[in-house]
């Protein structure tokens, strides 16, 4: 049943080109930045991989929630306003099975998109360049984590989709969402941290605010997580020092990812249609 | 009206049902048997369709009890007995972007029907042609019918039909009612609303009247026109120069509401139907012809919407 929903969505992602779409849009930028971001590994020891890995993070930071809130924001929002739910409701499926077929089909979609568009990049860049595919685990790690990212955003756009009543209104709320976790928040923390002369906010808090959001939570993971990335980018040690290890800051994502799907999932099995 | 609640395919006991302050469903109560054909009439937002979702568990009752197929149709061990259940919501939406045929197919996937039987229905409503465009292009009348055909999926024992023919032509709506006929046969048990009272007259077990959240009435076709007396129809044919004596010996007794050169409308009630007929016989041979119309259900409709009740 919930793969039934599930295919639903994915053939609804192909119909209307929107994987295809994904596809081009992450395989070009990745490979873009790929190939101009290779020129500095000159003299320093890096792979041209371990580069690829920091800017296609700081990429994805931006791309990944957007592309996963445009999928999801309408999921259930739309399906109350044209009427649809109330007829898939009479059918053989449960509340929590729509969901979660749903969301099944919709994390797919996002899997192919990244698998294809980023997998793809790092394919021609290994034939291009002379490093062949060193470091391919860091770039593995932050595809998988890409994917994470994407999870946590489509959770949260199905949770916009059931609180709000109109279409319009989740589709503002969405892009609400996004600059806050995306751009608002870090401002806010960085504007905070240079005000902040006497130094209250110390390396705990500040560390603690930044597992606050999801897009840092994802960005310090992939910057910290392999050697290669981490002296690259300059940042080595000091997610370990702040005591972020892989797991935790994984977990963080995780725990992202279930809280607005569980609340999601109790109001809509509240909701009366 | 006796009825063993627990041989009902469908219960409702004292149901109530608010949205905010305005009182959409006012202590209903209810049994429908296995095998009936249920008609609700009633104006829009009389409360029908809201009946109609409660009996679906899409919506919960802010009072009292709902038990359909023996279950609370709002929790999620009712969802196995949704398998059965077939649905035409009031101007029914699809999914604009998918073709006819795919739409079909994902309800059928859901209910476990097979693709061959999405190929009959299909044909059965008409749209086999227009199967693979999509539903976007349909207009109201496909909607319509689509919806219908998804109704029907995997021979349904409980059908909930809001509305069915509005949309349908002619020669659509006797296929439809043939193939609710057909269901009925089988066994299967029908909840429809309806505005066409004419064409649900001759067709339906019962009727229940809803009128502002209130079930007004609810009974056989008979049972209502007991209830609400309204006067029964007698037509009488005669020679025209019988006319005046006829009129004459008939007597102030008798409710003439009618004359002309050769025909009298009598009026009477239910209980007097007999007495005056037999007076009309004893008139011998004046009398050529007879004619017994009882009340419409429109009469009946109307009467209890506009509450003149004795």
């Amino acid at each position: 049943m919930l793969w039934n929903l599930a295919l639903k969505e994915l053939r609804d992602g192909l119909r209307n080109r929107w994987i295809a779409a994904a596809i081009i849009v992450l395989g070009t930028l990745a490979l873009a930045l790929s190939l101009l971001g290779s020129a500095p590994t000159g003299s320093v020891k890096v792979s041209a991989l371990d580069i690829s890995v920091i800017s296609l993070a700081s990429l994805s930071v931006y791309l990944i929630p957007l592309i996963a809130l445009m999928l999801s924001f309408d999921a259930l929002v739309g399906e109350f306003e044209r009427g649809t739910m109330m007829l898939l409701l009479t059918y053989p499926v449960t509340r929590w099975q729509v969901i979660m077929g749903k969301f099944l089909g919709h994390v797919l979609i996002l899997f192919i998109a990244i698998f294809a568009g980023y997998g793809g990049a790092l394919l021609i860049m290994s034939l291009l360049s002379e490093g062949g595919m060193d470091g391919w685990q860091a770039y593995a790690a932050m595809m998988a984590s890409s994917m994470l990212l994407g999870a946590v955003f489509i959770a949260l756009g199905y949770l916009v989709s059931v609180l709000v009543k109109e279409r319009a209104t989740a589709a503002g709320t969405a892009i609400g969402l996004w600059l806050v976790f995306v751009v608002l928040y870090d401002l806010i923390l960085f504007g905070a941290l240079l005000a902040d002369e006497s130094q209250v906010i110390g390396q705990q808090l500040f560390s603690m605010l930044m597992l606050v959001s999801p897009t840092d939570t994802y960005r310090i993971l992939n910057l910290s997580m392999f050697d290669g990335v981490s002296q690259a980018a300059g940042i080595a040690g000091v997610a370990s020092a702040a005591g972020m290890s892989s797991a935790l800051l994984l977990g963080v994502m995780i725990l992202w990812m279930i809280l607005p799907l569980s609340i999601t999932l109790y109001l809509f099995q509240r909701r009366e249609l | 009206m006796v009825e063993a609640a627990n041989s009902s395919v469908i219960s409702l006991q004292a149901v109530n049902k608010q949205y905010g302050n305005e009182t959409v469903v006012c202590d209903v109560n209810l049994n429908i048997q296995p095998g009936e054909c249920v008609v609700l009439v009633g104006h829009n937002g009389a409360g029908k369709t809201t009946l109609m979702k409660l009996m679906l568990g899409l919506t919960r009752p802010t009072s009292g009890t709902v038990e359909v197929l023996g279950g609370n149709p709002a929790f999620s061990t009712a969802v196995a007995q949704h398998k059965t259940l077939g649905y035409l919501p009031e101007s029914v939406a699809f999914y604009e972007a998918m073709t006819g045929r795919e739409v079909l197919a994902f309800y059928a996937r859901l209910k476990g029907a097979s693709d061959a039987e999405c190929e009959k229905l299909l044909q059965l409503v008409g749209l086999g042609d227009a199967a693979k465009r999509r539903v976007g292009t349909y207009s109201k009348g496909m909607r319509q019918r689509l919806g219908l055909a998804q109704a029907m999926l995997g021979d349904p024992q409980l059908l909930f039909l809001d509305e069915p023919t509005t949309g349908l032509d002619p020669s659509l709506r006797r296929h439809f009612y043939e193939l609710i006929d057909a269901l009925h046969r089988e066994g299967a048990t029908s909840i429809i609303s309806s505005h066409a009272l004419n064409e649900v007259e001759a067709r339906a077990d019962r009727f229940i009247i809803m009128k502002a959240g209130v079930m007004v009435a609810c009974g056989t076709l008979d049972e209502l026109y007991q209830q609400v007396a309204l006067p029964i129809q007698v037509q009488i044919s005669v020679a025209p120069e019988a006319v005046s004596s006829v009129t004459e010996r008939l007597g102030s007794q008798v409710n003439i509401s009618k004359v002309n050169n050769h025909s009298l409308t009598l009026s009477c009630d239910n209980k007097e139907k007999m007495p005056l007929i037999r007076r009309i016989t004893d008139l011998g041979d004046v009398v050529q012809d007879m004619q017994i119309s009882p009340p419409r259900l429109d009469e009946v409709y109307s009467y209890f919407m506009n509450g003149d009740q004795a």
